[in-house]
């Protein structure tokens, strides 16, 4: 998606470069992108190790 | 005023031990179960009136039997009216019948706090290395889903078609706050990076019985587990398990009202999509809302622009005097995601589990510059739903102040333990609690008492709005033992 280019586009930048407009998410919609921040470093400590392993023996039946 | 609408859900859960390899999920789901029922009442649950394969449309299976019948898997009735049970290869949760939508979603909440405590004793039986997992999820990224049901009860009077002509429009359109998100897509759908439901990607029919393949939008099951003169239980296969509290109320409350305005007659005309099955996914594959969708009489419409008017719809059936009391903030609440979801998507991260990944998602990519497919992101997609308070992400969210609440902490203890005062559901709670050993069988509509006789006495209870507190609260509190209770009710 369009979101992700400019995400990926700004992970290259420095911290200190601010994105002045944005036609396509709004400055709520921003700040609470930007805020985000704050809770990764705390998931960081419970992700479950071994992501990649874990993520691949993740098969389950199907239901209902 | 249509009928009041009972409503229940039931949701399947992911489940996962870490370190065996050769693990069964039907004895880890046993397991699970035993854990949490342990010392509580196993109430066996009775098959005498399940018909899986009555079809709305008027046909089906005669043969068709309860796909449990037969395992003898475990499965018990709790004190708060649910039942907890192995259905296929998961640990499920039907909730209690509620009667009003907000309660609905509590009792669903409720769902989580059990499976959660479940697993924490399951560790307590295992080898430290051997750790369950247990997700409110329904897919597991392969091609293999699992569902999160929800029921509403109808009136049979209502035409099967008309049910069909007026609800697929708004279970297509209504995913852009009825989904929990999910990276990439399956089942040979087009590739995308994110999408906003988890079960979109599985439907390939407008309408039909099955529910394990071939998923159609409206599914056709005529098991009203009711006095099937008078009602229809309408079973609706599309939709994701939620977690965030105010999403699951908006999911469970917007469609009770939709239907709840059918029965009145006051849904003026169908907004009919003219290609309902990819409509499904072409919805679920653009968190940008911006995808649109051809009618059937030429028109094009995004599927916000068509929930703005299921709610104009709504609040016009809502002015004129719908009495449900939920209704009202039911519509503030829709009106308030739906102005957010235009604006930005990213405004509803508080209230709706697939914005709050998408936004944890473009945090970790603009953070340390994933690419959408990786591992780690993987990772977070699927211990998100983790019901664990201390691993699961989304309980993560909810402790950092980062998810609204809707319920509080005690009021979900509640529903954990105590029935809704509502519905049969009452009944059936407080039975389990206080009359347990007499109590020999229960399913949705009777209990079986053994009260020493030479016959058993079964408690028939075909209308979902008796056994309520206001009828029985009193009977109940009075009888000392099953006995006293059948003479109180008068052999009803």
């Amino acid at each position: 998606m369009a979101e992700q280019e400019r995400k990926q586009s700004r992970s290259d930048s420095t911290k200190e470069d601010v994105v002045e407009t944005d036609i396509e998410t709004s400055a709520e919609g921003e700040e609470i992108a930007e805020k985000i921040d704050d809770i990764l470093d705390e998931i960081d400590t419970v992700l479950e190790e071994n992501a990649e392993e874990f993520v691949k023996n993740y098969v389950q039946k199907g239901g209902e | 005023m249509g009928l009041p609408k009972v409503i229940g859900t039931e949701v399947e859960y992911g489940i996962a031990v870490r370190n065996a390899p050769d693990f069964n999920p039907v004895m880890g789901s046993s397991t699970l179960i035993n854990s949490y029922a342990g010392e509580r009442a196993r109430i066996q649950w009775s098959f005498d009136e399940e018909s899986p394969g009555r079809d709305a449309r008027g046909f089906g299976y005669e043969d068709a039997l309860p796909s449990e019948l037969d395992s003898g898997l475990v499965n018990v009735v709790l004190t708060n009216g649910a039942r907890l049970y192995v259905d296929h290869a998961h640990p499920e949760y039907s909730t209690p019948e509620c009667s009003d939508t907000r309660e609905a979603a509590l009792h669903d909440k409720a769902g989580e706090v059990v499976m959660a405590r479940a697993v924490a004793r399951t560790r307590e039986l295992m080898p430290a290395d051997e750790r369950m997992f247990i997700h409110k999820n329904n897919s597991d990224g392969k091609g293999n889903s699992y569902g999160a049901h929800e029921n509403y009860l109808i009136a049979r009077d209502i035409p099967f078609g008309s049910v069909v002509r007026h609800m697929t429009g708004f279970f297509v359109t209504r995913q852009i706050f009825t989904g929990s998100g999910k990276l990439g897509s399956e089942n040979g759908r087009g590739d995308v990076d994110f999408q906003i439901t988890q079960r979109a990607d599985f439907f390939e029919e407008e309408v039909g019985l099955e529910t394990t393949l071939k998923r159609p939008i409206i599914n056709t099951r005529d098991e009203p587990h009711a006095d099937s003169a008078k009602y229809r239980r309408l079973h609706v296969i599309i939709g994701d398990a939620t977690r965030a509290e105010h999403q699951t109320y908006l999911k469970l409350g917007s469609a009770a009202l939709i239907l709840d305005a059918l029965e009145d007659g006051a849904l003026v005309e169908p907004l009919l999509l003219a290609n309902p099955v990819p409509s499904v996914t072409a919805v679920s594959h653009d968190p940008t809302l911006q995808t649109t969708l051809e009618l059937e009489d030429g028109r094009s419409i995004t599927a916000l622009e068509a929930q703005w008017q299921y709610l104009e719809w709504a609040k016009k059936y809502v002015d004129g005097g719908a009495e449900e009391p939920t209704y009202v903030e039911v519509v503030e609440l829709w009106e308030s995601i739906l102005t957010d979801l235009e604006i930005d998507p990213r405004r509803t991260a508080d209230r709706l589990d697939w914005a709050a990944k998408l936004v944890l998602f473009e945090g970790y990519i603009n953070r340390d510059g994933l690419p959408w497919d990786d591992p780690k992101l993987r990772m977070l997609d699927l211990q998100y739903h983790d019901v664990d308070p201390e691993k699961g992400l989304y309980s993560r969210l909810v402790t950092a102040g980062r998810m609204a609440r809707l319920f509080s902490d005690d009021e979900i203890e509640g529903a954990v333990n105590a029935p809704p005062p509502g519905t049969r559901a009452y009944f059936r709670g407080r039975c389990v609690e206080k009359y347990r050993d007499a109590l020999v069988a229960a399913n949705w509509d009777s209990l079986v008492f053994d009260v020493g006789g030479d016959a058993l006495k079964r408690v028939p209870m075909m209308e979902p709005l008796r056994g309520s507190k206001e009828l029985v609260g009193d009977l109940i509190d009075q009888a000392e033992s099953a006995g006293e209770l059948l003479q109180l009710l008068g052999g009803e």
